[in-house]
């Protein structure tokens, strides 16, 4: 079984999100999500200063196999992006919840967070997807 | 929908991590945890596949070679025994039904054709049947094993197994390594064993029991042959320059468009295979052709996009990232003239990329 851990939040499109000290949300997609996908070979992300809405499409993960839309967990403002994946797209799968992060936003709403799922309920999803 | 087959090396894929999908209704490996190891395992040292899932068809009779010669668009009379060939079957109107491996056998013909395509190859041999000819489907294991220490990694485990040679039979080569390309050979406990594959490397392919490939898997495993699956197998022949059929190759389109021209065996005048008329008209001139596409910046080329050149519009038929390469490379029917940079349109944005000849890679080189 693929790792969720309790500390963050997920949506049911395979993203998560993690409230940082400073206020700000990481983003980026789970350990099954990496699992699912393959080998990541290119990550396209969104632009810092863009203005995203939670449910916006706000960048692209290609593997070898398939090419995925990732979607905004909450809305907000860009305030950075994982550049790493520039030249090690591979960082999602070997480490997606730390090195393998996509991009940081500024929330206007932290209370966003809250309608997304906890730890048990995105793992319900992933079984369900497995049936 | 009924449950997907399993191959008789089912369990073997699971215990080794295998992911497992459902591939042409069969339950089969896409990766045993990344596909890039998996191809890059292939390209420098050695690899194995189970295809047993493809469709093993054997044709024999006194008139074998004349419903042959009729149905492979290739000239199957150019085979000695244990030789094989590459060919289609193509419908009346010069469309792709499918394509194939094709052995002489001393009983007759032995063809490999798809797994996604079984049902309607079956059909179509059993519409096209004659008196004199009869075909019959094996059910029988298959492992490609494939890489540049591939044909020494099968030596060393067949010297300790009981699959010697038979020479009796009219093999002339006395170990594997002696082995010319695209020939076969029967060992002594009826495994047979072709130099053949669909990955741009050497390499073998054996077809033998359901009951005795496991144990094969396990010595080739310990041998250090990686296990690899339909993923690799994927990325290993697009580089390689070859067709998949259902992306590259189908129904409507002829394969005078499918850069497979080669195997359309034009001589003897008189043979009458089926699709001959239809496609000799465009022959030596098919407005189209399908060739290659590198892309140098970040993406992946995918199957469908649409492809800008300057002598008109195109289509990626296959499309992915090139794991020798480190970018994405493609397969594309685009019109004769075109050639040099073109534009492809990736989730409504146009990106510079340039046409090519395949193969892209082969033999471990990079030929692009």
């Amino acid at each position: 079984m693929s790792e969720a851990p309790s500390e963050i939040k997920y949506l049911a499109t395979h993203e998560w999100a993690r409230l940082e000290e400073d206020g700000s949300v990481t983003v980026g997609i789970t350990d099954h999500a990496q699992d699912a996908l393959g080998d990541v070979v290119y990550v396209e992300l969104p632009e810092e200063d863009q203005d995203l809405s939670a449910g916006d499409e706000a960048g692209v993960v290609e593997s070898v196999k398939a090419a995925s839309d990732i979607y905004a967990p909450v809305s907000g403002t860009v305030i950075a992006t994982n550049e790493l994946l520039d030249d090690e797209p591979e960082k999602v799968n070997q480490d997606p919840y730390g090195d393998g992060w996509f991009f940081k936003v500024r929330p206007t709403d932290v209370g966003e967070l809250d309608e997304m799922l906890d730890a048990d309920a995105y793992i319900d999803v992933c079984e369900d997807e497995e049936d | 929908m009924s449950a997907p087959k399993r191959t008789a090396l089912c369990d073997a894929h699971v215990a080794a991590g295998g992911k497992m999908v459902d591939f042409a209704g069969w339950y089969m490996p896409v990766n045993y945890g990344s596909q890039i190891v998996e191809h890059m395992a292939v390209r420098a040292d050695a690899g194995m596949f189970d295809v047993s899932h493809m469709t093993i068809i054997d044709v024999g009779g006194s008139r074998a070679r004349e419903f042959l010669q009729r149905l492979v668009a290739n000239d199957v009379d150019r085979l000695d025994v244990w030789g094989a060939l590459y060919g289609a079957l193509l419908n009346e109107r010069g469309g792709v039904i499918d394509d194939l491996i094709v052995y002489r056998t001393p009983a007759g013909y032995r063809c490999v054709v798809n797994a996604s395509t079984r049902d309607k190859v079956l059909a179509w041999f059993e519409d096209q049947a004659i008196q004199g000819a009869t075909f019959v489907e094996q059910s029988l294991s298959m492992i490609a094993v494939q890489g540049p220490n591939a044909v020494a990694k099968c030596d060393t485990v067949f010297a300790g197994m009981e699959a010697k040679i038979d020479r009796a039979d009219g093999n002339e080569a006395k170990a594997l390594a002696e082995l010319k390309p695209f020939a076969a050979l029967v060992t002594n406990n009826g495994w047979m064993i072709g130099r053949t594959g669909y990955t741009g490397e050497d390499g073998v392919e054996i077809m033998l029991p359901h009951a005795e490939v496991a144990v094969l898997y396990e010595k080739l495993l310990t041998a250090g042959v990686t296990p690899c699956g339909l993923g690799a197998r994927d990325t290993l022949r697009l580089e390689a320059g070859l067709n998949l059929y259902g992306q590259d190759l189908d129904e409507e389109t002829s394969p005078l468009a499918s850069n497979i021209a080669w195997t359309i065996a034009w001589q003897p005048d008189h043979r009458d295979f089926v699709g001959r008329t239809a496609i000799s008209a465009e022959r030596g001139q098919c407005p189209q052709k399908l060739t290659g596409l590198i892309m140098r910046e970040k993406g992946v080329l995918r199957h469908g996009q649409t492809v800008i050149t300057s002598a008109g519009e195109g289509v990626i038929t296959s499309g992915t990232f090139s794991p020798t390469m480190q970018c994405a490379i493609a397969l594309v029917r685009i019109p004769k003239a075109a050639k040099g940079e073109c534009q492809v349109d990736i989730r409504g944005k146009q990106k510079n990329a340039t046409i090519v000849k395949p193969p892209f890679v082969r033999n471990g080189k990079i030929y692009v």
